[in-house]
């Protein structure tokens, strides 16, 4: 067996436990596109061309209430801004491939990805293909993505609307919501940011959402930073 | 919503989210991010699923509705309760949705 196909290998075995958990988010961001209204192509298609299940799941909710697509597009890009810092982290060990590696590698990207990824090379930076290594965790979690959200969108089809099924979004950030709640900082962040939107609801274009995300990360780095320097 | 406007969406979010992940990796690897702007980037999960969560439960199509007979709103607490102790999607959209049907059923 080639060393390359060795390291995909390993890269499988690594990703394999992660897919319990990918496939019924995008049985949830099947269900919730057509339950939003998109047509079943776009609802399938959209897990394809975006590939990033929060921000999948936060556009519908938008597209549901009405948003301007600007502020889809903001959205979009706050909720992913986090894969511009895993950019920069991993950048260092690809820098030796070709532009089009580097290109299917980006787009393959994802939280758990980049954490088998960068946790590997960092302990192993000396590794040979590390291309496959990362093609290895990457790979299955888009397959079954796919596949999951086809599914959802073939199932989200056949149920009757009054089965109220657009509420599986917050449902589903709820649970996301906790974990992502660690200390006084980020629990500070999510009130701010909750409270915010609650009272921001009614402004325009959707804008609250986003004005009452910027409130809750300042909100964040302030406390965090009165907890480093106490004055 | 027109076609059009979706296929705006779909495109706009798709090339967003690959020029933040291709970024560094296809562009240069000798600029680094601003400190700042890393320590920011750990509040955003925290704040922007409280921001989507939040109003989801409160407003019924455009609505502040606090009254007990916001069904989305009581279905919503309970599942926040399962959320908070077990962290689990599955529990949490198990409990509320059947939570929201179960009250669909009882309230007119």
């Amino acid at each position: 067996m080639s060393s390359q196909r060795a390291e995909f290998i390993k890269g499988v075995q690594k990703t394999a436990p992660v897919l319990l958990g990918v496939t019924p988010f995008g049985l949830i961001a099947g269900v919730s596109a057509v339950s939003v209204g998109l047509p079943k192509l776009e609802a399938i298609l959209m897990s394809a061309i975006v590939f990033a299940g929060a921000s999948q799941l936060a556009g519908l909710q938008l597209i549901a209430t009405g948003a301007p697509i600007f502020v889809i597009l903001i959205t979009t890009f706050v909720i992913n801004l986090r894969h511009l810092m895993y950019s920069a982290s991993i950048a260092p060990y690809f820098r030796h491939m070709s532009l089009s590696w580097k290109g299917l590698l980006s787009y393959l990207m994802t939280d758990q990805a980049y954490a088998f990824g960068i946790s590997r090379f960092v302990q192993e930076p000396n590794m040979t293909h590390k291309r496959w290594y990362y093609l290895g965790t990457a790979l299955p979690i888009w397959l079954v993505w796919l596949s999951a959200t086809a599914a959802g969108v073939l199932l989200g089809g056949q149920l009757p609307e009054s089965w109220s099924l657009d509420f599986a979004i917050p449902l589903t950030f709820m649970a996301l919501l906790f974990p992502a709640i660690k200390d006084r900082p980020s629990m500070l962040a999510a009130v701010v940011a909750g409270g915010t939107a609650a009272l921001g609801a009614g402004l325009p274009f959707n804008l609250g959402l986003i004005i009452a995300a910027l409130l809750g990360i300042v909100a964040g780095v302030v406390s965090e930073g009165r907890k480093r320097n106490p004055v | 919503m027109s076609r059009t406007s979706l296929w705006v969406i779909l495109l706009g979010m798709g090339v967003i989210t690959f020029l933040l992940r291709a970024s560094f990796i296809m562009l240069s690897n000798r600029i680094h991010l601003p400190e700042v702007l890393e320590r920011a980037l750990k509040f955003v999960p925290a704040a922007v699923l409280s921001a989507i969560v939040v109003p989801a439960l409160l407003y019924w199509q455009g609505e502040l509705d606090l009254s007990v007979s916001n069904e989305r709103l009581l279905a919503g607490g309970l599942a926040m309760l399962v959320a908070w102790r077990t962290q689990s999607i599955l529990l949490t959209i198990t409990v509320g949705m059947l939570t929201l049907w179960g009250l669909q059923l009882l309230l007119p």
